[in-house]
C-alpha cells in the first residue's frame, strides 16, 4: 500500500479494509436485488394496465417506490463504487449540495409541464369566428 | 488592478491539497457534476414534455422485443439484460481500481479486460435496440407507437428516446475507448513505473457514471 508516495498533497491515505472486496461483493448483491425488484414491480404495472380497470393511484404509487429504488441503487454507486463515501466530507459536500438545484429543477418543471397541459385542455376560444379565420386553428 | 505573481510560482506546488485527493481526481468529479446536470437536463426536458401530455406510448408495449426472439411478447426483457451487463462491467471496474490499489498490474489487466468487453456487450445490445426500432418506423421525428389511450402520439417520444439514449450511448463509447487506452498503458507498465494506479481510478469514475446515468435513463424510459 505504499502507492501514494509520489503524491504529497494526499494527506491520509484510504484503510485497505475500506476496499474489501467483501463489501464490493455486498454492493454488488444489492444492486442485483433493487433491480430485480424495480422490475418485478415494473411487471405489476405491466399486468395492471392490462386488467380491466386499472387504478391510477396504484399505479403512481408503485411508480413512486421504483423511483425511491433507483435513488437507492444512485447512493450505492456513488458511495461505494465511486467511492464518494470514503472522501473527506468538504469534498462529499462541493460534490452533493450543488445537486441540490435538482429537487428545484424537477419540481418547477413537471409542474409546469402539468399546468400548460391542463391550461390546454381546459382552453376555450371565446370569439368563435377568430378562431375560425386562422388557417390551422391557432391554438392545439 | 492585477495582482503580481512571480514567474515560475507553484500554486499547487508545496501544499496539501485541502480535499485530501490529487488535482485530477477532483476536477473528475466535477467534470461528473456538470455532466449530471447535462443529463439532468435531457431527462427533466423529456418529463415536462411527457407532463403536458394527455396520454404517452407504453413502454411495455414499444420495448417488448429480444434478438433471435421476433414476434414474442417479451416487455422489460432486453433492457433488463442490459442493464444487468453494465452494472456487472462496474463491478468489474471497482475490482480493477481494487487491484490498482494493491498496486498489482495482472489484476488491473483483468479487470479492466472484463470491463471493456462489458462496455462493448452493452454497445452491441444498444446497436441492436436502435436497429430494430428503426426497422419498426421509428427515429427522430418519425413515432410509430401510439399512446396507451390509443390516440396518435406526438414524434417527443421517439425523439428524447433516440436523443437521451443516443448521449448515453456516446458516453458508453468514449468510456470504451478511455478503458482501451487505460488498458494499453497498463500493459506497457506506465502506472507500474509511475508508482500509482490513480489514472485506472478516474477512469473508473468516468465508467460509474456512465452506469450511473443508465440507472436513471432505465428508470425514465422502460419503467415509469
Amino acid at each position: 500500500m505504499e502507492q501514494h508516495n509520489s503524491l504529497s498533497e494526499v494527506s491520509f491515505h484510504h484503510e485497505p479494509a475500506q476496499d474489501s472486496v467483501k463489501r464490493i461483493i455486498r454492493t454488488t448483491v444489492i444492486l442485483s436485488v433493487i433491480t430485480i425488484i424495480e422490475l418485478a414491480l415494473g411487471f405489476w404495472i405491466y399486468e395492471i394496465h392490462k386488467g380491466a380497470n386499472p387504478s391510477a393511484g396504484l399505479v403512481l404509487g408503485i411508480k413512486g417506490v421504483i423511483i425511491i429504488l433507483s435513488l437507492a441503487k444512485a447512493f450505492y454507486i456513488v458511495s461505494i463504487f465511486m467511492h464518494l463515501g470514503d472522501e473527506i466530507r468538504n469534498l462529499i459536500m462541493t460534490i452533493v449540495v450543488p445537486l441540490l438545484l435538482f429537487v428545484w429543477f424537477i419540481i418547477a418543471f413537471l409542474a409546469d409541464g402539468n399546468s400548460w397541459k391542463n391550461l390546454r385542455n381546459e382552453y376555450k376560444p371565446k370569439d368563435a369566428v377568430k378562431q375560425e379565420q386562422t388557417p390551422h386553428g391557432g391554438g392545439h | 488592478m492585477e495582482q503580481a505573481v512571480p514567474a515560475g510560482h507553484k500554486w499547487w506546488g508545496g501544499g496539501k491539497s485541502p480535499f485530501n485527493v490529487e488535482y485530477g481526481k477532483l476536477m473528475m468529479w466535477y467534470f461528473l457534476m456538470s455532466d449530471a446536470f447535462t443529463f439532468g437536463a435531457f431527462l427533466i426536458s423529456y418529463g415536462t414534455i411527457r407532463f403536458s401530455s394527455n396520454s404517452w406510448p407504453d413502454p411495455n408495449e414499444v420495448f417488448n422485443s429480444f434478438p433471435g426472439l421476433e414476434g414474442m411478447n417479451l416487455p422489460l426483457a432486453f433492457v433488463s439484460l442490459m442493464t444487468f451487463i453494465l452494472i456487472v462491467s462496474s463491478v468489474t471496474m471497482v475490482l480493477a481500481v481494487h487491484e490498482g490499489h494493491h498496486n498489482n498490474r495482472k489484476g488491473v489487466q483483468k479487470w479492466l479486460a472484463w470491463t471493456i468487453v462489458g462496455g462493448i456487450a452493452f454497445l452491441a445490445c444498444q446497436a441492436w435496440e436502435w436497429t430494430h426500432l428503426h426497422h419498426q418506423g421509428a427515429w427522430w421525428g418519425r413515432n410509430p407507437f401510439p399512446n396507451a389511450d390509443g390516440t396518435v402520439a406526438h414524434t417527443g417520444f421517439a425523439n428524447y428516446f433516440f436523443t437521451i439514449t443516443g448521449f448515453h450511448g456516446f458516453h458508453v463509447l468514449s468510456g470504451v475507448v478511455i478503458n482501451i487506452i487505460a488498458y494499453i498503458m497498463t500493459l506497457q507498465g506506465v502506472f507500474e513505473r509511475r508508482g500509482h494506479y490513480l489514472m485506472i481510478e478516474k477512469v473508473g469514475l468516468y465508467w460509474h457514471f456512465v452506469d450511473l446515468v443508465w440507472v436513471f435513463v432505465f428508470l425514465c424510459f422502460y419503467l415509469i
